[in-house]
């Protein structure tokens, strides 16, 4: 949900992206509708990660546009869809200074999310609420970052390898949540190797 | 609570837990006041004249050992993405990062100074004005100092080229800060030095979060 509006669709057109002198991708076009999820695959350097900064609006399209379209508008304005994005990278964006509440307070405060009390419990955290995240292992530490993605109540989720560094239990985890927000009207756009089992489309690099 | 406010709590609470950046600051800016009256010996006339400029360099030196950080440790760990994507503007995000700078640095260095003052044998009202010089000038630093981090956001060692950017920015702050000094010793009114100070902090604070933004997206886009 943003501002109270559900995306409908997320729409690119003939994309391109370059790093360096290397041109990663041309021409990539997808659509992706509320409710969906797809996987982007493809070989190491092959522009997934980009393909995922492109749309979140970190890296700007050498041509191509992104439209998002909630019911009353389209838009391929990158500071405004970068609103309703979600965002969960190779890095886990945590302080090792901060206990566990703490960073999931001070991302849910800073995206106007809701710090539900169950969220901890929710992702095999509880135990750890008041643990600095410095003794976390780095898969406790995803299952935070997942946490954090939950609370940020954004409909567009842009994930980066989401089993990365899982045991299976925190994979069947990542799999439940990404089900319970395609079910909410979400969207999910992930990179990744493994199959992200919604029954979605896929898309290769 | 807002996200700025939010944001800018966390800064405060990561600077006060992390232990190194102010109390690193603090001890640096002691030693360089306690090592130049020994280098200087016992010519307390000549410690009286240069304590202004000594104590305003070793406060820029001092807060400078922190800078580099200021958006890099969140550029590493991967949080400044998810900032980035708040509801906050990139502009909003470097003024929250000066502040909170200036609050665990700028602001603890300038109440040690009176204290180090005394090292220099400087005068009750030269050392008042040291101390309202470095209160309205220190927040310059952070503010100049937030450009040249971001700036260096992405450079291994991106500390070390820091302060070749941000000194000569910081010259006029050091210049009035030091002359308003002088101006107190010889029994002259400050007011004009500190007035001018006062529009380079000004200035400073009002233009930097722009230009700390927009290197910041230059740098997020790599």
């Amino acid at each position: 949900m943003v501002n109270g509006k559900m995306i409908s669709s997320l729409t690119a057109e003939k994309l391109a992206c370059t790093r360096g002198d290397k041109k990663l991708f041309e021409g990539l076009s997808f659509r992706v509708k509320a409710g969906q999820a797809l996987a982007v695959e493809g070989a190491n350097g092959a522009g997934k990660t980009s393909l995922l900064r492109m749309i979140a609006g970190f890296l700007a399209p050498v041509a191509g546009r992104i439209v998002i379209k909630t019911a009353e508008q389209e838009s391929d304005d990158a500071e405004e869809r970068g609103k309703s994005i979600g965002w969960l990278g190779h890095h886990d964006g945590l302080k090792p200074q901060l206990t566990v509440r703490e960073q999931l307070d001070f991302f849910a405060q800073l995206y106007r999310g809701i710090a539900e009390a169950n969220v901890l419990a929710l992702v095999g955290l509880a135990r750890q609420a008041d643990l600095p995240c410095r003794y976390l292992s780095a898969g406790q530490r995803r299952r935070l970052a997942l946490a954090r993605l939950w609370v940020s109540k954004r409909p567009l989720w842009l994930l980066d390898e989401p089993f990365a560094a899982l045991d299976a239990s925190g994979q069947a985890l990542v799999a439940h949540l990404m089900a319970r927000h395609c079910g909410d009207g979400g969207i999910i756009i992930a990179a990744t190797h493994e199959p992200l089992g919604l029954g979605n489309e896929s898309l290769k690099l | 609570m807002s996200p700025f406010v939010t944001l800018l709590l966390r800064d405060i609470r990561l600077a006060a837990r992390s232990g190194g950046s102010a109390a690193l600051a603090l001890s640096f800016f002691a030693l360089v006041a306690t090592l130049v009256p020994l280098g200087v010996g016992a010519d307390l006339a000549l410690l009286v004249r240069v304590a202004g400029g000594v104590l305003w360099v070793g406060a820029v030196l001092s807060a400078l050992l922190s800078l580099d950080r200021l958006f890099q440790g969140d550029f590493e760990d991967g949080s400044l993405d998810l900032i980035a994507l708040a509801p906050l503007p990139l502009e909003l995000t470097a003024l929250a990062k000066i502040i909170a700078h200036w609050l665990s640095t700028g602001l603890p260095l300038t109440v040690l100074s009176p204290l180090l003052a005394l090292l220099f044998n400087l005068p009750g009202p030269a050392t008042a004005i040291l101390f309202v010089s470095l209160l309205i000038g220190t927040p310059a630093v952070s503010a100049v100092g937030a450009i040249g981090a971001s700036l260096t956001l992405s450079l291994k060692r991106g500390g070390l080229i820091l302060p070749l950017i941000i000194l000569p920015l910081l010259a006029p702050a050091v210049i009035f800060g030091a002359g308003a000094v002088s101006l107190a010793l010889d029994g002259l009114g400050s007011g004009g030095a500190l007035s001018l100070l006062a529009a380079f902090a000004f200035a400073a604070v009002l233009l930097s979060p722009f230009a700390a933004a927009a290197s910041v997206r230059l740098n997020l886009s790599g």
